[in-house]
């Protein structure tokens, strides 16, 4: 019974210590990519061919699911507002929650899976049939020819489908509302423009999913480029990808919405 | 794939979410570039805010002409002290005065201001002198109560007088 | 300088176990040699200790006069631009087509123009005689063509050394004769010197001038392909030849049958 307990509290502690140096390691290959990401701009024809991958091949996923979470906020928030008496502020209900939560978390999240896993398995399978080793005997270093584009084409395209994702989330929202339920278009947007502040809500939403994808594309880089060389090392990576980048974004959008809520002082 | 295809995509994909933060920022976000990011600020101190919060708008006629920045208590005067940003293109003269207001019975709160006639107008950082606080609903019942019970005791007395 | 790797008391081992204990051989400049042993030796550890990319424990590896184990990365990477590797199954690049897998090296470390890249890359493809493939992807080819194609690739900026980690292993008795003649070539022609990691002796014998026996990470053997042939050692003749037991034996070694089938001999 005691043994029980005490083997008990150990798994939890190295449970602990090995998610703290599973961040400690991802933190110090972010570094690593960093370092090797001087001559970017000489190779962006990667990036931009990378950006096809991680960006335009997930456009169809995150324009329909804005566009759904949209007209489900809709529904919901003019079902709650009708009893109030308030339904004209279902505009201001939408977009908020798309701008500072749903838009970044959500998009971040399609993104792991779609964009991050691929990521992982690619530059895990590129090591597992010695294409690094390879492109490293050719004194090419794999950091800054296969993993930094990659890390930077997740960066820059992650924004941009937020961006995207809430958009279509007000449309969505303007659809079912005002087209369906027929909600006065004109309250919908005033009261969501006087409600919606560029700074506090537009940027900082930006922002968030700004280091999301930081976040996720380290973490996805990482995994494939720590992958044992093996089948199942590289399916086992994929699947951490994207449970770590899952957690990732969920902590560090706590994190972050406590500090923009503090940092406005 | 064709690599000037995949820089089409790619620059499509880039314009599309350009194209969606512009959207977010002035259609949603109601960024208005006139104002060239300017705003300036004034204090007022109110005996009670009531449910006043920071980034609440600031009206004037109805008009949103800023937001409220920060409200903290004020230890020398024992009262609440508001920041407000204001528009720098809405000017308003020194003797205006700010009152928390709500919008409708149970709506938000929110800081009225009413033009005074002064020559000289309110610069950065300056205070609006007259400042009316919010409603507290519990007073104005005690209050309104009060002077009923006053009222009534005002009839006794003068029928009393009357008696005599 | 007539000796282009020089390798003196090299000992290496993943985490406890030891894998090299004590390793010396040296390669001439322009000479073809070959490295034999049985899987799992620790030939293509060998390999990648010349090639810089793992760490010597004890001893020292020098390629052109350089002692590798000191160097910084930057410098590795300088050594590494004259050093050509050909993997054990290719190792193309599987998201670039033929064409930019051989000019891949040009591209990242050569200024030359986008034409001079072409007439380069399509020389080296020519001297493989895959001269038509350039536009296929590497999913595209058979895999005696991807060893050709890798081939070219590695040998691209006309590398002073060449490394070949199995380079026979899994090809159809044409496309490995090919293979065969075509390393013998490229070192002739380039004037390179080429180390082979190998299990192949047959073919091997048939184009290399000196060979190395490595078993259970010491050196046992080592002369020309004649001396080899005719070697006396026991195990060097299993090996040549084929031999299913002899001084390595058929099984591996456990404990006596009897304790493992539960025999107990009445008494």
């Amino acid at each position: 019974m005691k043994g029980g307990i005490v083997r008990g509290l150990q798994s939890i502690g190295d449970g602990a210590l090995k998610i703290v140096e599973r961040i400690g390691a991802v933190v110090l290959f972010l570094g690593q990519i960093l370092m090797h990401s001087g001559a970017i701009l000489r190779r962006f024809p990667l990036v931009i061919r990378e950006m096809y991958f991680a960006g335009v091949q997930s456009l169809i996923i995150i324009l329909v699911s804005g566009l759904f979470v949209g007209m489900v906020l809709g529904l919901q928030g003019f079902e709650t507002l009708q009893s109030y008496g308030s339904s004209e502020s279902v505009g201001v209900l939408v977009a908020l929650s798309l701008m500072r939560e749903l838009g970044p978390v959500v998009s971040a999240l399609l993104f792991a899976s779609r964009a991050g896993s691929a990521m992982t398995a690619e530059i895990g399978l590129m090591k597992a049939t010695e294409q690094l080793s390879a492109m490293e005997m050719m004194a090419v270093n794999p950091l800054a020819r296969v993993v930094a584009p990659r890390f930077w084409a997740g960066v820059l395209s992650l924004p941009l489908l937020a961006a995207l994702f809430g958009a279509m989330g007000i449309m969505g929202g303007f659809f079912v509302t005002v087209v369906m339920l027929g909600v006065d278009s004109g309250a919908f947007w005033s009261q969501m423009q006087a409600a919606v502040d560029f700074h506090h809500d537009v940027v900082n939403g930006m922002i968030k999913s700004l280091v999301f994808g930081v976040a996720v594309s380290a973490i996805a880089t990482y995994e494939g480029y720590e992958a044992p060389p093996t089948a199942e090392g590289v399916s086992g990576a994929t699947t951490r990808t994207v449970v770590s980048s899952s957690l990732a974004i969920l902590a560090l959008d706590l994190l972050l919405t406590a500090f923009m809520m503090k940092g406005w002082n | 794939m064709n690599r000037a295809t995949l820089n089409l995509w790619v620059g499509i994909f880039v314009l599309l979410g350009f194209a969606a933060f512009l959207m977010l920022a002035f259609k949603v976000g109601n960024l208005n570039l006139g104002g060239g990011g300017g705003t300036y600020e004034v204090i007022a101190h109110f005996d009670n805010i009531g449910q006043l919060k920071e980034r609440a708008p600031v009206r004037s006629a109805g008009v949103l002409v800023g937001r409220v920045r920060s409200v903290s208590f004020d230890m020398k005067h024992y009262n609440a002290e508001v920041h407000m940003a204001i528009d720098a293109h809405y000017h308003f003269p020194m003797d205006s005065s700010a009152s928390v207001l709500t919008s409708g019975i149970l709506g938000e709160q929110y800081v009225g201001l009413d033009a005074g006639g002064d020559d000289k107008m309110l610069k950065n950082g300056d205070e609006i002198k007259l400042a009316q606080g919010a409603m507290v609903l519990e007073r104005l019942i005690g209050q309104f109560l009060f002077n009923k019970a006053q009222d009534s005791s005002n009839e006794k007395s003068s029928t009393g007088k009357g008696a005599q | 300088m007539n000796d282009y790797v020089v390798i003196r008391d090299l000992n290496f081992g993943y985490s406890e176990r030891p894998v090299l204990k004590g390793i010396n051989l040296t390669v001439h400049k322009g000479g073809l040699v070959a490295i034999m042993g049985l899987s799992g030796c620790g030939k293509t550890t060998l390999l990648r200790l010349m090639g810089g990319q793992l760490q010597a424990r004890h001893g020292s590896v020098c390629v052109a006069g350089q002692e590798l184990n000191h160097m910084t990365e930057s410098q590795l990477y300088a050594l590494r631009r004259r050093v050509g590797m050909l993997f054990q199954f290719g190792a193309l690049f599987t998201d670039l087509s033929v064409f930019d897998n051989v000019a891949f090296q040009m591209r990242e470390h050569t200024d030359l123009s986008e034409s001079m890249i072409r007439d380069l890359t399509l020389m080296k493809l020519n001297a493989v005689g895959l001269r038509g493939v350039q536009g296929l992807m590497p999913a595209e080819l058979s895999g005696g063509m991807a060893r050709r194609v890798a081939l070219a690739r590695a040998t691209a900026l006309d590398p002073d050394l060449i490394l070949y980690d199995e380079p026979f292993t899994g090809l159809d008795p044409i496309s490995l004769g090919v293979i065969g003649r075509l390393i013998r070539e490229l070192n002739d022609a380039l004037g390179a010197t080429s180390v082979l990691v190998t299990h192949d002796v047959q073919e091997s014998m048939k184009i290399v001038d000196y060979i190395y026996f490595v078993s259970d990470g010491v050196i046992v053997a080592q002369g020309t392909p004649d001396e080899i042939r005719a070697s006396p050692l026991p195990f060097v003749h299993q090996f040549v030849w084929g031999e299913a037991d002899g001084p390595l034996p058929f099984h591996y070694p456990g404990v006596a049958l009897v304790e493992d089938f539960g025999l107990m001999v009445s008494s």
